[in-house]
């Protein structure tokens, strides 16, 4: 089994952990966009099995934590969409991928650098938030606090609102609402059904999914091939 | 070829909550879902409810969602079907 190698980069004042698979100067070095929130924790261990199987085929694979999440030490509620965006620039050089792949919220900021872009599932910015918002919804229902999502969001102009755990300032919530996948930029886009996966950032507890990672990693060992930088 | 109402909450069913197609495609119009199964708690709820939008087109009104119509799968497909309806 490969071991994982343990990587940093800097971002603002601070050191970001990135976990790192394969020969660091490998020809091809794919540095992954997880997923934000709750969704990163759900698919990690998936991620993980996939760069384990592209280090055998001597690919490099970079998962990098985003500041605010995983081993971050950086404060949450002084985030953005545009400083997670700013800190993977600052990977992206740092660590010098050859091509990105990014998942589900990690589409909303993964134009980080002239690379090929391969996208699974990308979603929009507003459809992660209403279901933070009312997942925070029916908990207060279940504790027998009557809030709206008006009001929730109302609550983070005088301080932070509290969602699946984490303190979300209102520039946060506001960039959440208006990110979405750029256009701009050299990607292709995959589907679940393309490398027979579930959606595992649906799921209540972390799960993990070894057809889904064998898959995806073929599918990545195919395209990062075919399309060189 | 479009998927019925029913076909498609079932997909939703398997896709969130992790249960087998075997369990999904064992369940009928009474089975119970909410307070019957652990996978569905009020996380598990906020994802179903935003993969029946997306997956049915459809708007819900967070008003409109309560106990009741996780009850049964009978009555999470009737009120899908009356959203999609209109």
């Amino acid at each position: 089994m490969t071991p994982p190698t343990f990587l940093t980069y800097d971002f603002g004042g601070q050191s970001e952990f990135c976990l790192c698979f394969g020969e660091r100067h490998a020809a091809r070095r794919i540095i992954i966009i997880p997923p934000v929130f709750d969704e990163m924790n759900r698919t990690r261990q998936m991620l993980v099995e996939v760069m384990r199987t592209l280090a055998g085929r001597g690919i490099c694979s970079l998962l990098p934590d985003l500041p605010g999440f995983n081993e971050s030490l950086a404060n949450i509620s002084k985030q953005t969409v545009g400083t997670w965006r700013q800190a993977l620039e600052e990977a992206a050089v740092q660590l010098n991928p050859t091509h990105i792949v990014s998942l589900r919220g990690g589409t909303l900021i993964d134009d980080v650098a002239d690379r090929p872009i391969l996208r699974l599932a990308p979603v929009k910015g507003a459809s992660l938030l209403k279901t933070m918002l009312r997942s925070r919804l029916l908990a207060d229902k279940e504790a027998g606090i009557n809030s709206t999502i008006e009001g929730l969001m109302a609550s983070a102009e005088s301080g932070f609102l509290e969602l699946s755990g984490y303190n979300l300032s209102d520039e946060m919530l506001q960039s959440i609402q208006d990110a979405a996948p750029s256009t701009s930029c050299q990607f292709q886009e995959i589907a679940l059904a393309d490398i027979d996966g579930t959606p595992l950032w649906l799921r209540a507890e972390p799960q993990d999914d070894a057809r889904m990672s064998a898959a995806f990693a073929d599918k990545l060992d195919v395209w990062s091939a075919t399309c060189a930088k | 070829m479009s998927f019925t109402t029913q076909e498609t909450i079932r997909a939703i069913l398997t896709d969130v909550l992790g249960l087998s197609v075997d369990q999904v495609a064992a369940m009928d119009d009474d089975t119970e879902l909410f307070g019957a199964l652990p996978e569905l708690d009020s996380m598990a709820v906020a994802g179903l409810l935003t993969e029946m939008e997306d997956r049915l087109g459809i708007m819900i009104d967070d008003d409109d969602v309560d106990g009741d119509m996780f009850a049964t799968l009978g009555s999470l497909v009737a009120f899908a079907h009356t959203k999609v309806t209109g």
